[in-house]
């Protein structure tokens, strides 16, 4: 089929951006969205002209690099599937596609199709983790989970930290990804040790970001590759209830991450 | 040169805790005087760069991906061996470490596999401690699954999503160490260069993948944790961006490269759709366990397979490995898929493709189980090929995927260059020529977790903190060099594109390199190969320039090290004059087809050194002594 392909071309973060047209012609429909660029890139190299960026790695659908907004919607058109796992054969010939990156303030554009998502790992790296050093651990079967709580935390867990959540949602909220690792962690007892002390410290590295807050638009579940279910969002809040009165610190970043604080 | 593993003397069993006794400490308020490196940010460096950094070193971690939870460990499906016995159905450290060596094929280390199977265990308790979801019973104690080739349930498993659990586990504790401030993390950071001086590690040259700029970082020791190199087939299930050169620059600055050629091609892949197809997708050989696998009797069968009549498939597998069946090991599932499909009876477009057919467990145990164990599979079948398998047989294809081959390491994960350690699937050590399913989680993270932080504190307590910074000539150097190679791709502006070379280099691998493999083949390839590297220097096209963010420069070094490293593994291969694991050789084959190994002339690690280029590397050998086991054919019948 041929399609009509207008896409986000950006030099670097000053650059202002624009629309591209591009036609892709003789795509087949069992090519991934992510080869149907490939074809057109190996054009654009052999005319001289510089390939679209954009950031892929697994093409699996697993390690969340591949961030593009498809037709206004990030990951394109297909429920719970990633760009890299979208197929053509939800194309039709003579479409037009708009290929966009993900848009946010807290994910700067770094060339093309390519943002920066290092804001999602700093919030992880604020308190999204169980406080364990290597070695010195009980047999892994001492404490029992119960397996609705073992479920429900792998299904939390299962997010990749592709960021399509924080691109779809009108205030540009980071929420369903902190819920989705807060409640990951609080489901399981290992987790609950120091589940008030990482909300705390994982929403106060969200609002630092310059994320939004959620306003129950359910756009990011919408969009999520995974499935992520909004009951996670509400654990979130009451895992942040449950925290009121706990004194965050003053600088945890400058204290070693293993002082424990009484509550 | 004949190489020494350096192994501890003793029992078997004693061996890692007497070495563990005998290796040096370092006073905890020293450790932070030392700087340690560590390259790749999968489950072996995320691991190691954790744990050094809790121990209180100084460590910089580096990686390509925009994030350390991207790494490609994070697409391993199928789960992690451990020697629990949970289940109570026989299983423990001398079996695991058993099933592992003649799994390889008897071409591993006997005190590194053991030492692994020792370990085995820590990790999972481990990885729980961290949070990690593992699959659970109702009691809420570890479920466990039998997986690839075992006949004991020692596999633990979070879904299909077993490697990303653990490597959101691993990117957890490296979070913590870097809110700490023990570890620095250098995303979009691509090594280029090992620096070596005076025979000892000293640190990396690396390329800022948003810049372009070239840097340098000292360091008192450097560990690879880099991954497999098994992209040098260009399809394969490994990610986009994998790599040979952190491995393949080390290779170039004197560190020996150890059986390359045997890479590991999975039985159950999704098959190839056209020539647009930029990689392949694995399917959890955990299907084997209720799919069966099965070809039509007659060749050029194309009815339905619905409408293909019981005794007019061919269940092959269970007829030829009645005691495996649907689980035979996975060179042995991908030779005979193969072999089915070159006798014309192969399924699918361009007869490339094998069914596995679960109507029967659907109808044994309803498909709600089937999908609760396998839901995310089939979902992800279903979107890459419209089909669903529910309703009709998966279609599967092998394709490679793994590397057993790697960096050559002694028992305590140090390459023949003092100072530079190798962790993971960027060494040799522990799979031999075939690696077993769900061992390479178990091995990325043991190293990682519980080896490297006791034998690199051994290195570094003999030595001075700080002796070199990155201003030392030999870094210098380093840099100029890399600047030169990358002017040189520039200034080529031929017509094709760097994927055109990697392609053809895919191809010449697969068809020649692959498996089967002959003298003949292998000789094509060696033939074809240095064809493909000299008109690449010639005719390459990379537009835009070095100081920017550029995906097609990124990926003409990574093509370039690939077109050298292909003929190494097609030397390896062609030296090698037996039959083992992975590594099959049509020459060297029993009666009845099965691989002939040859313990008297082979039973060694071929270990390579680059001698210069366009000259032939040097091969090393290093003896396997078996003093526990008996080496036996492995015969799965």
């Amino acid at each position: 089929m041929n399609l009509t392909l207008f896409v986000w071309r950006q030099k670097g973060p000053e650059d202002t951006g624009r629309l591209e047209r591009y036609e892709a012609g003789d795509i087949s429909t069992g090519m991934s969205f992510l080869e149907m660029l490939d074809v057109v890139n190996d054009k654009l190299i052999k005319n001289g002209e510089e390939p679209i960026a954009f950031d892929h790695d697994c093409r699996e659908g697993i390690c969340g690099t591949c961030s593009q907004v498809i037709n206004g919607v990030p990951h394109g058109p297909e429920g719970k599937t990633t760009v890299c796992q979208l197929h053509m054969r939800n194309f039709s010939d003579g479409d037009t596609i708009y290929i966009e990156p993900l848009k946010s303030k807290a994910f700067p554009v770094i060339s093309d199709l390519i943002v920066d998502r290092s804001a999602l790992d700093r919030i992880i790296q604020a308190g999204g983790y169980i406080s364990v050093h290597t070695g010195g651990v009980p047999d892994a079967n001492t404490i029992l989970v119960a397996k609705h709580d073992a479920d429900t935390a792998m299904d939390a867990a299962e997010c990749i930290g592709c960021g399509a959540c924080v691109a779809a949602c009108p205030n540009g909220s980071a929420m369903l990804f902190l819920a989705a690792r807060v409640s990951h962690l609080a489901m399981l007892p290992q987790g609950r040790v120091e589940a008030k002390r990482r909300v705390r410290s994982m929403i106060s590295a969200m609002s630092k970001e310059g994320f939004g807050n959620c306003s129950n638009h359910y756009e990011c579940h919408a969009v999520c590759p995974k499935g992520i279910k909004l009951s996670f969002i509400a654990k979130l809040n009451r895992e942040f209830i449950k925290a009121f009165g706990y004194v965050a610190e003053k600088d945890s970043a400058a204290r070693p991450a293993d002082v424990s604080i009484a509550d | 040169m004949i190489l020494d593993g350096k192994c501890p003397s003793g029992p078997l069993s004693e061996k890692w805790d007497k070495r563990r006794s005998e290796m040096r400490l370092i006073n905890p308020s020293n450790k932070r005087r030392y700087k340690i490196i560590v390259v790749g940010t999968g489950l072996a460096g995320a691991s190691a760069a954790a744990s050094l950094g809790e121990l209180g070193y100084n460590v910089e971690a580096f990686c390509y991906q925009d994030s350390p939870r991207r790494a490609h460990s994070i697409a391993a499906q199928g789960g992690i061996n451990a020697a629990k016995n949970y289940p109570n159905d026989g299983d423990g450290i001398y079996r695991l470490f058993y099933d592992t060596i003649k799994g390889g094929d008897f071409r591993s280390r006997e005190a590194n596999v053991y030492r692994l199977a020792q370990v085995s265990n820590n990790i999972i308790d481990q990885c729980v401690a961290q949070g990690v979801p593992f699959a659970r019973d109702y009691a809420g104690y570890l479920d466990n699954r039998s997986f690839g080739g075992a006949q004991v349930s020692r596999t633990f498993y979070a879904k299909g999503q077993t490697g990303q659990q653990l490597l959101l586990g691993a990117y957890s504790a490296l979070s913590r160490q870097i809110n700490a401030g023990s570890v620095r993390l250098h995303t979009r950071t691509e090594m280029l260069d090992l620096v070596v001086i005076e025979g000892e590690a000293r640190g990396i040259t690396v390329r800022d993948m948003i810049t372009g700029e070239i840097r340098s970082y000292a360091a008192d020791a450097v560990c690879l944790c880099s991954g497999g190199y098994i992209n040098v087939f260009c399809l394969s299930t490994n990610g986009m961006g994998s790599n040979v050169t952190a491995a393949y620059r080390a290779y170039k600055k004197g560190a020996f490269l150890a059986n390359p050629c045997f890479t590991q091609i999975h039985p159950t892949c999704i098959p190839v759709s056209g020539d647009h197809q930029s990689k392949l997708t694995l399917m959890s050989e955990s299907l084997r366990n209720d799919g069966r696998v099965w070809v039509p009797k007659k060749t050029g069968d194309n009815r339905s397979p619905r409408e293909i009549p019981e005794e007019e498939r061919d269940y092959y597998l269970e007829r030829k490995y009645p005691g495996f069946g649907n689980l035979a090991p996975r060179d042995i599932s991908s030779r005979a898929a193969k072999e089915v499909c070159d006798e014309g009876r192969g399924v699918g477009p361009g007869g490339r493709g094998v069914y596995l057919d679960f109507a029967g467990a659907i109808a044994r145990i309803g498909e709600s189980v089937i999908r609760q164990r396998y839901g995310n599979l089939f979902d992800m079948y279903e979107r890459i090929t419209g089909e669903n398998a529910y309703r009709q047989p998966m279609r599967i294809y092998p394709a490679p995927h793994y590397a057993m081959g790697g960096l050559w390491v002694d028992y305590n994960l140090e390459s023949n260059i003092r100072g530079l350690f190798v962790l993971g699937e960027a060494n040799f050590s522990d799979h031999g020529a075939n690696r077993l399913g769900a061992s390479a989680l178990m091995q990325g993270l043991g190293d990682g977790y519980f080896i490297i932080p006791y034998t690199i504190a051994d290195y570094l307590a003999q030595r001075t903190p700080g002796t070199v910074t990155s201003e030392h000539p030999e870094f210098r150097r380093s840099r100029d060099e890399r600047a030169v190679e990358i002017k040189r791709l520039f200034s080529i502006n031929g017509r094709k594109s760097v994927n055109d070379f990697y392609r053809e280099l895919g191809g010449v691998m697969w068809d020649y390199a692959g498996l089967p493999r002959s003298e003949e083949s292998l000789k094509k390839a060696l033939e074809l190969i240095p064809r493909i590297r000299a008109e690449f220097w010639e005719n390459v096209k990379i537009p835009g320039s070095g100081s920017e963010l550029n995906q097609e420069l990124e990926k003409a070094g990574r093509v370039a090290d690939f077109l050298e490293f292909g003929e190494l593994i097609t030397l390896d291969a062609l030296h090698r004059n037996e039959s083992c694991g992975s590594h099959f050789r049509v020459e060297y084959q029993m009666p009845d087809g099965e691989a002939r190994r040859d313990d008297e002339n082979f039973c060694y690690v071929g270990a390579w050194q680059y001698m210069g280029a366009d000259k032939m590397p040097e091969l090393h050998k290093e003896p396997l002594d078996f003093e526990n086991i008996q080496l036996s054919v492995r015969s799965y019948k």
